[in-house]
């Protein structure tokens, strides 16, 4: 791991090029980090880099181009794999997003092993591309999902997915951080209950990976997927960590080249790991800009990344709730740094309108977890979520700025 | 009135503020000038269901006239609601559904039209064009 420094926020933010610009004649303050994060300069510049000097198709090329871009793909997936303390580089599967990693799972997995009336675990808090992928499947082998319910503070009660999981779950898929509620899930304690009935787990990274340190290791999680965007990458890149035991039996999701060991038209046997499943031109460049962003959030530390964002959220939570009529959605004990709330009979679209013309950029609407903005009986809600480099001096920004939303339509 | 000339009143009257806040209070005022809908007309038929705000829309023939009733959750919404019904209620279906809709653009507020919105409003007018064009052919079969 990389040593423990002292957080210089004015360096990091002189990191983020798009951080210094107005919008709408204001300066630009962004709150929209669980949908994607920004992009340091190092990202930028080796995507640059990649594109101006060493573009090439990787893997098979007998040429220096492809032979140099290889090598610098494979170091990314040793990169990734440090990053979360996987074993091998054999269970580092690239993919195009979290969602394309969960689905690869859903796929593979209930392909090989869901029976019909077989049982699915997925909590109340899940985004949507960790609830839909298992339904589809469910659809198709007549199975059943079965869904941990949430308390008001917006935990899983653990009490509940206990006694939920029996002879017919074949697996547990639940997210680490919810993206709406900000809710820190206790995966560990989830996994050691589902592995003492042998039951596998795919944990749902999206939002935990740039938030905290993740050893899958000590997670001891089956499979783990997370995506690049919105670890400070560049887009349409992610990962899905499976255990070597499991990406061996299971079969491919997507077949055609790379993925393949011999091809006849009678019969095609495939790659070994981690190759069988990345058919197809994989971006690389997207890969490698991962693996830079990894180096760069290493350069600050993952620790002081987690410390700096939690003071942030407490600033933020005392002052939104010293403002009268703002209900915050999400009082788990454990949060990482979202905030999602509603001010007293205000519609959330009217609330973000208004914040985007004093140039604060939050999520508003039901963040793909329409079954949880049913649970709490509303339609959606506005979503401040914060990342490494913001300040508390955009928080009293926000403050004021939700003043005048109020003064405007309360 | 035509409808251009409708477009151009509001227009003129847009073109008073100087600042978003100001049109947004504009905004504000007329969705509470809207005249309320029949909670009965708010339907699933009628609904229109936006990614971030709901809009209800119907519409009733009054003699050769269409007219529209309509209603929004969010207040933004509902104010821009208010400006289109104000162009496009009350008319023939012929001349609904030859309207060239050019005015949210020049007030300015082009950016609540955009299809990835999803407020409610680009389904809203396709809806208004839809029962215009249903209403011509009922007519002239």
């Amino acid at each position: 791991m990389a040593q423990a420094k002292t957080y210089n926020i004015e360096t990091i933010r002189n990191d983020f090029p798009i951080l210094h610009q107005q919008v709408h004649n204001r300066p630009l303050i962004y709150f929209d980090n669980a949908a994607t994060t920004q992009k340091p300069q190092p990202v930028i510049d080796k995507v640059n880099e990649i594109y101006s000097l060493k573009n090439s198709n990787i893997h098979r090329g007998v040429h220096y181009l492809s032979a140099q871009l290889t090598e610098e793909y494979e170091n990314a997936r040793e990169k990734i794999r440090e990053f979360i303390n996987a074993p091998s580089t054999k269970e580092i599967i690239f993919t195009s997003g979290t969602t394309h990693s969960i689905n690869a799972v859903a796929y593979s997995f209930g392909e090989k092993y869901v029976e019909p009336d077989d049982e699915i675990i997925i909590a109340e808090l899940e985004h949507h591309a960790n609830i839909v992928p298992w339904q589809v499947l469910c659809e198709r082998k007549n199975a059943h999902v079965k869904v941990v319910p949430i308390n008001d503070r917006g935990e899983i009660m653990m009490d509940e997915y206990a006694r939920m999981l029996s002879d017919n779950t074949k697996i547990v898929a639940i997210n680490h951080i919810s993206n709406s509620l900000g809710t820190i899930n206790d995966v560990k304690e989830i996994i050691e209950l589902a592995h003492a009935r042998e039951i596998p787990v795919l944990v749902d990274g999206a939002q935990s990976i740039q938030h905290q340190p993740v050893d899958v290791q000590d997670l001891d999680c089956d499979f783990f997927a997370f995506s690049g965007h919105k670890i400070y990458g560049p887009n349409g890149t992610g990962v899905l960590y499976g255990k070597e035991k499991w990406l061996e039996e299971l079969p491919p999701y997507q077949t055609g080249g790379e993925m393949i060991h011999k091809v006849t038209f009678e019969r095609t046997t495939y790659n070994s790991l981690p190759f069988k499943f990345e058919a197809g031109t994989p971006n690389y460049v997207g890969a490698i800009g991962m693996a830079e962003a990894l180096k760069y959030l290493q350069s600050i530390g993952l620790n002081e990344i987690a410390g700096y964002e939690q003071e942030l959220l407490d600033y933020a939570t005392t002052r939104l709730r010293d403002i009268p009529g703002l209900t915050i959605y999400g009082t788990a004990n454990k949060k990482i740094g979202v905030i999602s709330f509603l001010i007293n009979g205000i519609h959330h679209y009217d609330t973000g309108m208004v914040l985007d013309k004093m140039g604060v950029a939050v999520r508003t609407g039901h963040h793909c977890n329409e079954p949880l903005m049913n649970r709490f009986g509303i339609e959606g809600t506005v979503r401040c979520s914060f990342a490494m480099y913001n300040t508390k001096e955009e928080i009293d920004h926000l403050y004021d700025a939700l003043i005048k939303v109020k003064e405007l339509f309360g | 009135m035509t409808v251009n000339d409708k477009q151009q009143e509001i227009i003129d009257e847009f073109a008073l503020f100087d600042d978003w806040m100001d049109k947004y209070n504009y905004l504000i005022e007329l969705s509470k000038d809207l005249s309320e809908m029949d909670p009965k007309e708010k339907t699933e038929d009628n609904l229109i269901e936006g990614c971030q705000s709901k809009v209800w829309l119907n519409a009733k023939m009054d003699g050769e006239k269409l007219v529209f009733t309509a209603d929004s959750d969010a207040i933004i919404t509902k104010g821009l609601v208010a400006l289109l019904l104000r162009v496009l209620s009350g008319r023939k279906p012929e001349e609904i559904k030859n309207a060239n809709l050019y005015f949210i653009d020049e007030i300015g507020l082009k950016e609540n039209l955009s299809p990835t919105r999803s407020n409610g409003l680009v389904a809203m007018i396709n809806k208004i064009k839809a029962y215009a064009m249903a209403y011509e052919l009922k007519k002239n079969p």
